[in-house]
């Protein structure tokens, strides 16, 4: 089950900074373990986060096979008008995952 | 002379300090009367960024497992072609105090089950599945869901005839020397406790908040997996998960920790 939790104030007055947060289950298997016979286990991490406001990339972030499992990120952006923010996790295998929440600027 | 006489000074402090940490997690978490130590959850080891970690449901990896949970109560499984919520209903308020309860004692099996072999009673015995694997996801996710209920509400492990026995055998297996270390469970946490064992502190080995996220395993993980953890560091043969002799200890230091508060899902280092 792929989940991811994003989280940022329901409500901000213009201008305000608001911090984004976004958390998203994953392994982050690096490629660089083995099993017990010897036999490389494949990489499997995600490679790319955007964050976007109404369709405009605010956020983006490439992960490396050291980042944790289960990778957290934390940023700010100034709220500017009412909308939707969505993230978006995407990696090896096709993983993809889209996560959004709404903002009500006043 | 002069060293011995620091040493006793400091000595001194380490009380007065010790004194005022007693009247301040008094209050948080409420030791029994009868009790002279005061108790401390692995939280009050634990450093501002871990701590932040787990007060915050947007950054604890544990909430992720607990919102797995709840998809899988509503999800029919089996041939009887049952959820948990057709039984019983809205987790919320059915499963309210419930985990803070367990190991509790099941008359059929005649000793105290603990909540992921309860969980797997239920799967067995009332959706007609086959049981989830000890530590899978699912069933850390059920137990972990199930555990998020009683966040906040203290620890009541019930006493009585039926459950003493088990009780004092996991009593006995905490204060049992065991593993080529030839160390117990007290040695550690009992009598060292707030001292390092390599980098990390040895806290009061109180099961508050399991399932927990641990940091070293990237992962959720449940009592039993933590248990393990520390025969494999006492070099003993680690008991197979779900044995009795592992869910008496359970009991155990379940008991030992009343009146604690549940923190599920924790985070730990």
């Amino acid at each position: 089950m792929a989940r991811a939790i994003i989280n940022l104030p329901a409500s901000a007055r213009r201008g305000e900074i608001i911090e984004i947060k976004a958390l998203v289950s994953h392994d982050m298997e690096t490629g660089f373990r083995r099993t017990q016979t010897g036999g490389l286990i494949p990489r499997n991490i995600i490679t790319d986060f955007v964050c976007t406001y109404n369709g405009a990339e605010i956020f983006r972030a490439e992960f490396y096979p050291a980042i944790s499992a289960n990778p957290y990120l934390a940023f700010s952006t100034r709220a500017a008008e009412s909308g939707s923010i969505a993230c978006t996790w995407t990696g090896d295998n096709g993983f993809s995952l889209t996560e959004s929440a709404a903002i009500t600027v006043a | 002379m002069n060293r011995g006489f620091s040493v006793l000074c400091s000595y001194c402090v380490a009380l007065l300090l010790a004194a005022a940490a007693f009247s301040a997690s008094a209050a948080q978490i409420g030791p029994l009367a009868a009790d002279k130590t005061p108790r401390r959850s692995g939280y009050d080891f634990m450093g501002r960024e871990t701590r932040a970690m787990q007060d915050d449901d947007a950054a604890n990896p544990g909430m992720l497992w607990v919102l797995d949970g709840e998809a899988l109560w509503s999800r029919k499984a089996g041939a009887a072609g049952r959820s948990c919520f057709d039984c019983h209903g809205d987790a919320r308020s059915s499963m309210k105090g419930v985990a803070a309860r367990y190991p509790a004692f099941d008359a059929a099996r005649a000793r105290p089950l603990n909540l992921e072999q309860r969980i797997n009673l239920c799967r067995t015995g009332q959706q007609k599945a086959p049981p989830l694997a000890y530590e899978s996801r699912d069933l850390l996710a059920l137990s972990a869901y199930v555990g998020r209920q009683s966040r906040g509400l203290p620890i009541e492990i019930a006493i009585d005839e039926r459950t003493r026995p088990f009780l004092d055998a996991g009593r006995e297996m905490f204060n049992r020397r065991q593993g080529q270390l030839n160390l117990s469970c007290a040695q550690c946490h009992d009598a060292n406790w707030g001292k390092r064992l390599a980098g990390n502190v040895i806290p009061q080995a109180h099961p508050t908040g399991y399932p927990i996220y641990r940091l070293e395993w990237q992962g959720v993980g449940s009592l039993e997996r933590r248990l393990r953890n520390c025969m494999f560091g006492i070099r003993a043969q680690a008991l197979e998960f779900g044995s009795d002799e592992l869910v008496d200890l359970e009991l155990y230091l379940m008991w030992r920790a009343r009146g604690m508060n549940i923190e599920t899902p924790a985070v730990r280092p």
